[in-house]
């Protein structure tokens, strides 16, 4: 089965690795997820696992979804995805735990990023904005000129002030730290997309080799 | 934030003012020998398993200020040599006052 599980963002903190150097992990809980239904080549031209998770009383689901679940014979789920990729005899009703991930594993985290609402350039895009003195009215954190007046138009994705955030997100490369069974806990290197609470799908890093000599190169430059 | 445990459990209780003595691991050439460190605490930061303290003294006439892990494994022990009396959490000001003027008064 590939190495996947849907989890939920629960915040950041602080553990000590062996050389008690302090490392910032983000946890995640992530319980069991259960296969709702099997994607076949034959039937639908490619093979991907539907994955629930997280319990929810059957009349929050609207009609046409609890036949899903019935049909699949498992506890109603809150949320439902499609996890693409080789399906290796899974059935519905199996579950995934974190034991899919063991500590040192590279995964890639998608998840939706905090809406920022309307926000300027600099927040958003990252300019620089204008000085603070030096005669500057009414324009410090202005985007100034969007174009030539040669062109008499504004270029198509010049970027400007707008909606910021709250878009899915993929971090890639990410160690994990830690596994806990026993609470359903993982603990990845690093900062992971989104409020705390929100849904995150985790699977194994699609550029291994490259993650895997970020994470060398990074162990080395703290020694 | 979340889930805090995992801390260490033995941490004397002290306050900003106080004098301690840091036994700090060190690594020098693949060999490990505990380092001292001794000094007015001077704040404590955080809180759960992130909490650091900073630690003050004057050495040869230079002021010389190291931030501490409360929970780091690399500190190993920390002991009270001498309660200070301190009315403010943070002891910033102690960084402009040098001889007399850097004492702190004993007890609480």
């Amino acid at each position: 089965m590939m190495a996947a599980i849907l989890g939920r963002k629960l915040g950041m903190t602080e553990l000590f690795d062996e050389a008690g150097h302090r490392v910032s992990v983000t946890l995640i809980e992530a319980e069991p997820n259960v296969v709702v239904h099997v994607k076949t080549r034959e039937r639908d031209g490619y093979e991907a696992l539907q994955v629930g998770v997280g319990a929810v009383k059957e009349r929050r689901l609207p009609k046409p979804l609890r036949g899903v679940y019935v049909k699949a014979k498992v506890a109603p789920q809150r949320h439902l995805r499609e996890l693409r990729g080789p399906t290796a005899g899974a059935q519905p009703g199996q579950t995934i735990t974190v034991e899919v991930f063991s500590p040192g594993d590279v995964v890639d985290v998608t998840g939706t990023s905090r809406g920022r609402g309307f926000s300027g350039a600099i927040k958003r895009h990252g300019f620089g904005g204008q000085r603070d003195s030096h005669g500057v009215s009414l324009m410090h954190r202005a985007i100034g000129s969007i174009g030539s007046s040669n062109v008499a138009r504004v270029w198509p994705g010049k970027r400007m002030p707008g909606r910021f955030g709250n878009e899915r997100v993929t971090i890639r490369g990410l160690r994990v730290v830690k596994v806990e069974p026993e609470r359903n806990l993982l603990y990845l290197r690093g900062a992971v997309p989104g409020v705390r609470g929100s849904l995150l799908l985790l699977r194994s890093a699609k550029r291994q080799r490259r993650a895997a000599r970020k994470a060398g190169a990074k162990g080395k430059e703290r020694a | 934030m979340v889930d805090r445990e995992g801390l260490r459990a033995k941490v004397p209780a002290f306050t900003p003012g106080d004098t301690v003595r840091v036994h700090i691991k060190v690594t020098e050439g693949g060999r490990e020998r505990i380092q001292a460190f001794e000094g007015v605490v001077i704040a404590r930061k955080g809180g759960g398993r992130r909490e650091t303290f900073t630690v003050r003294r004057v050495s040869h006439g230079i002021g010389v200020e190291r931030a501490f892990p409360l929970h780091s494994p690399r500190v190993e022990r920390i002991d009270v040599v001498r309660r200070g009396k301190a009315r403010r959490a943070k002891l910033y000001f102690l960084r402009g006052k040098v001889g007399k003027a850097a004492r702190i008064k004993e007890q609480r």
